[in-house]
């Protein structure tokens, strides 16, 4: 009696489990390097500098029908920030920006996802150089579908722009450098 | 036998000869002052009008110095030593030990500095004169090779402090002869 209950709930469990909510989740795909976190500054107002994280790791939900239920979360190595010049990379890691060794890790969770025409608001906090700050990330859906090699993946574009004071970074570039713009490029792999 | 006087090319058993003298002096001078003008350089804010300059500075003094090692380690090697008699047997092991140690300890800190430089693939120009191409692309290197060059820099200042004190006992309070030896020659003979 009480091993067919258990079968029972263990049957009612997995069909609420399965259900066709379309919510499923993803890792991004870091791996195979399906995704990116870029960034630009201004050079001294004359032009952009460009450069990216080339260590990071995430998951992701994502609801189809309901988007707003989506979430996210990502997790950077500091150390990997290049810019494609040595003594740059060097100076970014040390104390004047990033601080890499005392915070090697900076941190994206959201918290929540708004709707808003075609592209969604995803809201969370950013910890970057040991600060925690509620940022909002532009993002839209570039496609989704099933793989050629039997995966399904998902695939997002985001963009977000951050007063580097905000991240108690206040080495002096310039009147036109005290913003860094991030733009995500993020495709994961339903697991 | 030719007589020994202070303006030797080469080293003998009485004394160091010109090359050694300038090279050594040299070289006090531009590793005393390289570590002033790094320590300055990296404080620089990014409007500095020396913010580009000093490192190039830096960087070309840096490699002239590195062949100047090599240079001095193979002269040395190729000359007498001068005579270190009227050295207590604790104070010859510390002395010798230092002199030798110099060169190690001067070559990675180089060394570590040209990767700094040269870990992404890019040469260091020295003034406009010549480059040195990079032999290790390897980016990222360039926050290790860092770090070992920060701290030999005040290894090597602490030492230059050690060998200093101890030239300077030995001038004035022991009045013997390496300082005269490395300053001005062997005595005329």
């Amino acid at each position: 009696m009480k091993s067919v209950r258990l079968l029972a709930a263990l049957i009612a469990g997995s069909i609420v489990l399965s259900s066709p909510a379309l919510s499923a989740d993803y890792v991004i795909d870091t791996e195979r390097a399906h995704a990116s976190i870029n960034f630009r500054i201004k050079h001294l107002g004359f032009s952009w500098l460009v450069g990216r994280f080339d260590d990071f790791n995430g998951t992701f939900t994502f609801d189809e029908e309901a988007p707003e239920n989506s979430s996210v979360k990502v997790e950077i190595d500091t150390a990997s920030v290049n810019t494609n010049h040595s003594e740059r990379d060097k100076h970014l890691r040390g104390k004047d920006f990033l601080n890499v060794s005392k915070h090697p890790k900076a941190t994206f969770e959201s918290t929540s996802v708004k709707l808003d025409g075609d592209k969604a608001i995803i809201v969370g906090n950013l910890t970057l150089n040991g600060v925690t700050k509620e940022i909002e990330i532009d993002a839209n859906r570039v496609g989704g579908g099933k793989d050629p090699w039997g995966g399904y993946r998902d695939g997002f574009h985001g963009t977000t722009s951050l007063p580097l004071k905000d991240f108690d970074i206040n080495f002096d570039l310039g009147p036109a450098s005290k913003n860094v713009d991030l733009t995500l490029e993020v495709e994961g792999i339903r697991k | 036998m030719v007589p020994v006087t202070p303006m030797d090319i080469r080293d003998t058993k009485s004394g160091y000869g010109l090359v050694t003298r300038i090279v050594h002096w040299l070289m006090a001078v531009a590793v005393i002052g390289m570590f002033v003008l790094g320590l300055w350089m990296v404080a620089l804010n990014y409007y500095s009008p020396y913010y580009q300059t000093a490192p190039d500075i830096h960087r070309s003094v840096g490699m002239l110095l590195l062949f100047l090692l090599v240079f001095r380690f193979v002269w040395r090697l190729v000359n007498p030593k001068p005579d270190d008699s009227d050295l207590t047997p604790f104070e010859r092991t510390a002395s010798r030990f230092v002199h030798w140690g110099f060169y190690p300890l001067l070559f990675i800190l180089m060394v570590s500095g040209y990767l700094i430089s040269t870990s992404d693939g890019r040469p260091i120009q020295v003034f406009d004169w010549f480059s040195v191409p990079a032999l290790v692309h390897d980016p990222g290197l360039e926050t290790p090779a860092g770090l070992v060059h920060e701290i030999l820099s005040y290894v090597t200042m602490a030492i230059v402090g050690v060998h200093t004190l101890a030239a300077l006992k030995h001038h004035f309070i022991d009045h013997g002869q390496a300082l005269k030896r490395i300053w001005s020659g062997p005595p005329s003979a």
